[in-house]
């Protein structure tokens, strides 16, 4: 690690405020001055809030909860359903303002971006070109935005949650002390309930008690991520943004679902895992990719989650392989003490296609790659005459499932700028 | 008001920039462009949009247009107007 000093970074994070309900309220004036949220579609158990606006936050409502939940606090909420093409045009859109100001620019999930602006010209200390951006954001696209200004992106992100909406907050070297660390620890970036349970346990409430605690006390309690939690409360994160068109290298290609119903069964499970691994493998063979981890994660009716990954010896974008790996992880890891609610694969440690497979003398590879050919003429007839015409007899056995496309109802879910498994949480 | 779409006829040229040359509005009127004063990406709060919004005059009167997504529409009255 090293620091040039006199050439201080300097990062903005832009968060759009509440992003998806902004979206909906730029369309329905209407909405503007009503409790009001974006949601998944009740009628197929989606019936989760996706983001709240102000007026609904107010009253408690929470991204993640059930309509009905929310409902209980908020009776009259109003729901909408997600437009996601059109929060993907906005997320362009806000992008394209920020290219006009540098060309590193690093996304994170669809409403928010780190922009390194250290060589613009007339940058400053940034808050003024963080106010520039601000201002084309509402006049452009008629939403608000938050952005952080500081010297990593760490803090950067701090700064963008510090005041919303539609404000800057600038975190110098000189202020950090005072902004920063007073906060509690659970808004440091990778801090998830279950650190921050950790942390609070061992008398650690504040990102300051966290950035005065000895590392190698920390890495005891919470192994590697420890240290690298108490780089990010000191301010001492260094990780650069990443150039434009670098992000687009995919990390990790995966797919969740809330199923129709709550699975009861090994047999639900195994279904599902199938339908949803099916989209995964062939969106790995739509990219060139093959992938040796395959994760799964779970999401049990009382929204307790847990995630589980295993390496494969060979990369793969076979659904069988992949499935078979998720549910062996599965059966390994669910007591059934519990119906689960929703479920996910994903397939990370990617490489091409194109790179070469070693041979082994049983044949089990070529058979591979015939299997490979077959699951490429699947893709092909799907493409073809819809993802209904070739079904897999395994997710027969219940109609309400077989009528999911999770290729199609896909939402890309963002990966930070730590490889994989790092949890990304909050509202769009 | 309401977003109200319009049909628009307009030039592209091959440098790939549009002006917009007539107007037809919601009843069927025509008006013809006579210059385009200003172009800039812009959202429209008023009546829930955004795209590129041309400031045009139609004799003396100055009005904008926004196109979005292919579609173009006009900050419109609460009611349609009648003749």
């Amino acid at each position: 690690m090293f620091e040039v000093r006199g050439l201080e970074r300097i990062i903005l994070h832009s968060d759009l405020n509440c992003f998806y309900a902004s979206v909906e309220m730029l369309y329905h004036p209407e909405y503007r001055d009503k409790p009001m949220a974006v949601s998944g579609d009740p009628d197929q158990r989606h019936g989760i809030i996706l983001t709240a606006n102000y007026l609904a936050k107010a009253r408690g409502v929470r991204t993640g909860e059930a309509i009905w939940q929310a409902r209980q606090k908020c009776p009259s909420l109003v729901t909408v359903p997600p437009d996601y093409s059109r929060y993907l045009r906005f997320s362009q859109m806000a992008r394209k303002i920020y290219g006009d100001y540098t060309d590193q620019i690093e996304p994170f999930g669809i409403d928010e971006a780190w922009l390194d602006v250290t060589a613009t010209p007339g940058v400053g200390d940034g808050k003024a070109l963080a106010d520039e951006i601000r201002g084309r954001i509402w006049r452009e696209l008629g939403i608000t935005v938050s952005i952080g200004v500081s010297f990593n992106k760490v803090f950067a992100k701090i700064g963008s949650d510090y005041k919303k909406p539609d404000a800057t907050t600038l975190i110098t070297r000189e202020n950090y002390r005072e902004i920063v660390w007073p906060l509690p620890v659970g808004d440091l970036l990778y801090v998830g309930p279950a650190t921050r349970a950790k942390l609070e346990g061992k008398g650690i409430y504040t990102i300051g008690a966290l950035a005065q605690t000895p590392p190698e006390r920390l890495s005891s309690w919470l192994g590697k991520w420890g240290r690298m939690l108490w780089v990010f409360a000191g301010g001492l994160d260094h990780s650069p943004v990443t150039r434009m068109g670098e992000e687009a290298a995919i990390q990790s290609v995966g797919n969740s679902c809330t199923t129709p119903r709550d699975l009861e069964s090994d047999e639900d499970v195994r279904m599902t895992l199938y339908i949803l691994s099916d989209s995964v493998a062939a969106r790995l063979r739509e990219q060139g990719l093959r992938g040796r981890t395959v994760s799964l994660s779970i999401r049990d009716n009382m929204l307790a989650s847990f995630t589980r990954q295993k390496k494969l010896p060979d990369p793969t974008c076979l659904t069988e392989e992949i499935a078979g790996e998720a549910f062996a992880l599965f059966q390994k890891n669910y007591r059934w003490e519990r119906g689960i609610r929703s479920i996910g694969v994903s397939v990370s440690d990617l490489s091409s296609r194109s790179e070469p497979l070693q041979l082994d003398l049983l044949g089990k590879q070529l058979r591979r790659e015939e299997r490979e050919a077959l699951e490429d003429a699947m893709d092909h007839l799907r493409r073809r005459y819809g993802n209904q015409c070739v079904r897999r007899g395994v997710t027969l056995s219940d109609a309400q499932f077989a009528g999911m496309d999770p290729k199609r109802e896909h939402v890309i879910h963002p990966v930070g700028f730590i490889p994989a498994g790092g949890k990304v949480g909050g509202g769009f | 008001m309401r977003k109200v779409f319009v049909d628009v006829l307009a030039r592209h040229d091959a440098q790939g920039q549009t002006t917009p040359l007539l107007v037809v509005w919601e009843d069927g009127r025509k008006f013809e462009i006579d210059r385009v004063l200003d172009i800039r990406p812009a959202a429209s709060r008023k009546v829930g949009g955004a795209g590129i919004r041309y400031l045009v005059r139609i004799g003396r009167h100055e009005t904008v247009l926004f196109e979005e997504e292919g579609r173009w529409f006009v900050e419109g009255k609460d009611a349609p107007e009648r003749e």
